[in-house]
């Protein structure tokens, strides 16, 4: 009787040592779940999630604080893509949040730009460069198309630009085939 | 010569119609300068070349008038002399039907060329020659048109063993290689022979489909011609036999020397490195005499009266080629490349480029729509004639699901889109048509994570910044408030009590401090009317302010109730 109590009692001291050990020693810093949904936002930092970022927004994602379908930019393949991860069920984008629109990069018009700097302030992933009183210009391969620098600018030169089906970008379609009906009714 | 070598098989294949006869019964002709010269930019795997050129200028017959950009690209060459009419965009020789960058030239029919003479490449650096190739604009011309420099950079690959020159040529209707061998063997020979001495390679193994006897014939001639001039001895011929695809380089490369690229690997890791024979001829001119790739041999048949083989310049519309053998009333549709690999023209005023090996005709006739598709039986012919020993119907699935991940899984990208598994398909599904759409998927989500992984990056930083310029401007000013304390302190050193702590002492001090620059303001600034004032007017003053006490004193208990 005691011998077995001592196993016991041993037993549980030694796998309790070992798990203390453990909660030390592979402990993990931040939450592993935001670094995954973050994955899966577009990283436009838009805002339009009423959160100041993406990573903000899978924070709150993380905490059960927000929708999954808070992100235009992501679309409808973003929620279905958190869905799965989360295990929640699909549903279509928040109209308040806004609509999903084709990827666009934002151009300043040079002939209008007073060199303000106000878009540059705004720019969340600082691509548009410039200086007070010189012209500003957007790296275009950076721009993630916010339009956060849209609302600051006082004389309105930026426009957002849809990049164009080019060469380059260009993709093969799913294969679909018409189906004769003739042949249908032979077969 | 026709060495007894051991061969070895590749997994699959199929064997076409070859339809090869009709081309080759006419020797190459020159096709006519057209009236004008379309030529795209981008005619190579890689960056967009940048144009050098402007509308309006005129340009000699090999000027470059593209630069290469970036470090996979290839330049591009004015293929006559002329007056450059336009850069513009216009229609590509692309299944898209999209537009890009193209110099549009109107030849002055003099046909002059830049100066240019031959290439020292034994007397000059690595990085020489990777520059002029560069320049010269020498790309694959076996079709898949990767820029060359790149494959003949003797820096990396010190100890290549084999250099192997495709002539196999085993996709139908296709004989430009095959006129080729047969015309110019002995310019090919000593264009090998330049890249094997690039390379640093031991031998040239050259691999011809056994369905071209004239061209084995030719090649056999040139190399016993060297063998006897020079006693180069390192050249080999081989017929391989006529198995669609033997042709692709992987395929050769395993049935000439046994050797089986693994996934992910490339042929150099083995020490053996392939090129088309047509690159050869090209590498010669680029280097022996000194001319870039401004022309090509390109087929031209299929439903045409007189298929033939023809010495193009690049940016000649396919229109103009057909027009000279004689397109059949019923031709719909004008295919790049061959009937199993080739590319739908979205019409026929495309030009030639680079990859263009052949213009194919093609009419309702000759390439009936394929029969509707119908459910896969996973019956597994196509894994038997897969030769890249894939599994087809795995990858169907998974890229009819757009499950991509498992596709990738499944090493979609090692498919060759050779469409033999489609050509052995019982239910004519077009597989290949499937696993284009799934690696152009794949492709442009890893564009857009590699795009949206620098968006986040870039974000933190900012946040990083801005934080940490909120904490510099915070100890700036702590800085300055205790600079101030400090003066205020040893000021105050003298009259400190004892009793009080350092806090109190601190702030006792400021507020000392502060109340005697207000006071020290206050006698500065003097009102002028109460200077130098008569007697009478004191005495007025003395009576206003008496006055106004007694207001102060009476409103006192109104101000009370207010409160």
């Amino acid at each position: 009787m005691l011998a077995a109590l001592l196993v016991m009692a041993m037993g549980a001291v030694v796998l309790g040592a070992a798990l203390g050990y453990a909660a030390v020693r592979f402990r993990v810093e931040g939450d592993p779940l935001v670094e995954k949904i973050d994955a899966i936002l577009p990283q436009t930092q838009c805002g339009q999630c009423s959160y100041p970022g993406c990573r903000p927004y899978a924070t709150a994602i993380a905490k059960g604080e927000a929708e999954i379908n808070q992100c235009p930019p992501g679309g409808d393949e973003g929620i279905r893509k958190l869905a799965d991860l989360l295990g929640r069920e699909f549903k279509s984008l928040s109209a308040e949040h806004g609509i999903e629109k084709p990827k666009s990069v934002a151009v300043i018009d040079e002939q209008i730009c007073i060199g303000c700097t106000l878009c540059i302030q705004a720019c969340p992933v600082d691509a548009i460069v410039g200086a007070s009183k010189q012209l500003h210009t957007v790296i275009a391969r950076q721009c993630t198309g916010c339009e956060l620098c849209l609302p600051p600018c006082p004389v309105d030169c930026i426009s957002m630009q849809a990049i164009g089906e080019s060469v380059e970008n260009w993709k093969w379609k799913y294969p679909v085939f018409k189906i004769n009906p003739a042949q249908r009714e032979a077969a | 010569m026709t060495a007894l070598q051991r061969l070895f098989k590749f997994n699959g294949g199929v064997k076409p119609a070859y339809n090869k006869e009709a081309s080759t019964r006419l020797p190459i002709a020159v096709a006519p300068t057209p009236t004008l010269l379309v030529i795209p930019l981008h005619q190579s795997i890689g960056g967009m070349p940048r144009p050098l050129v402007k509308p309006g200028e005129r340009v000699l017959k090999g000027q470059r008038i593209g630069g290469a950009d970036g470090n996979v690209s290839s330049a591009v060459h004015a293929s006559t002399s002329g007056t450059v009419i336009a850069v513009e965009m216009r229609l590509m020789p692309h299944t898209s039907g999209l537009s890009a960058m193209c110099v549009v030239i109107e030849p002055d029919g003099r046909d002059e060329w830049i100066p240019h003479g031959p290439f020292d490449f034994r007397g000059a650096t690595p990085m020489q020659i990777h520059d002029y190739l560069r320049d010269s604009g020498v790309v694959g011309l076996g079709g898949a048109v990767f820029p060359s420099y790149l494959k003949l950079n003797p820096g990396k690959q010190r100890n290549l063993d084999t250099l192997v020159l495709n002539g196999a040529e085993c996709e139908p209707f296709i004989t430009c290689d095959d006129v080729l061998m047969r015309e110019r063997a002995a310019t090919i020979l000593q264009g090998a022979l330049i890249m094997r001495d690039m390379l640093g390679a031991g031998e040239v193994l050259i691999g011809i489909e056994d369905n071209k006897p004239e061209a084995i014939a030719a090649m056999e001639a040139a190399a016993h011609a060297v063998k006897t001039a020079a006693g180069e001895s390192s050249i080999k011929l081989v017929s391989v036999p006529t198995l669609y695809p033997a042709g692709g380089a992987k395929q050769l490369i395993r049935v000439l020397t046994g050797i089986e690229v693994p996934h992910g690997k490339r042929s150099t890791d083995y020490g053996v490195q392939c090129f088309n024979v047509g690159t050869a001829y090209a590498i010669f001119e680029a280097i022996a005499l000194g001319q870039p790739l401004i022309s090509r041999i390109v087929t031209v048949a299929g439903n045409v009266g007189q298929p033939r083989n023809f010495e193009v310049l690049l940016g000649t519309p396919m229109r103009d080629l057909i027009a000279l053998c004689g397109p059949l009333p019923d031709s719909d549709r004008v295919i790049m490349g061959g009937p199993m690999m080739g590319l739908r023209m979205p019409d026929d005023s495309v030009p030639v480029v680079k990859a263009a090996n052949c213009v194919l005709v093609g009419s309702r006739g000759l390439f009936p729509p394929p029969p509707p598709e119908m459910p896969c039986i996973r019956c597994g012919e196509c894994a038997k004639a897969c030769p890249a020993d894939l599994q087809p119907f795995e990858l169907y699935w998974f890229a009819r699901a757009k499950i991509f991940g498992k596709a990738q899984e499944y090493d979609l990208f090692d498919c060759i889109e050779c469409g033999c598994c489609a050509y052995v398909c019982p239910s004519h599904i077009p597989l290949v048509d499937y696993y284009r759409f799934a690696k152009s998927e794949i492709w442009a989500r890893e564009l857009a994570k590699v795009s949206s992984d620098e968006a986040r990056e870039r974000y933190e930083f900012r946040m990083l910044r801005e934080e940490r310029e909120k904490q510099d401007h915070a100890a700036k000013l702590a800085a300055k408030a205790a600079a101030r304390r400090e003066k205020a302190a040893a000021a105050k050193t003298d009259a400190a009590k004892e009793t009080a702590t350092p806090e109190q002492d601190e702030k006792k001090a400021l507020v000392a401090a502060a109340l005697e620059r207000v006071r020290a303001q206050k006698e500065q600034i003097q009102p002028e009317n109460t200077i130098n004032l008569t007697p009478e007017q004191v005495a007025e003053v003395a009576a206003i302010e008496t006055r106004r006490a007694e207001i102060r004193e009476m409103a006192k208990p109104h101000v009370w109730q207010d409160d």
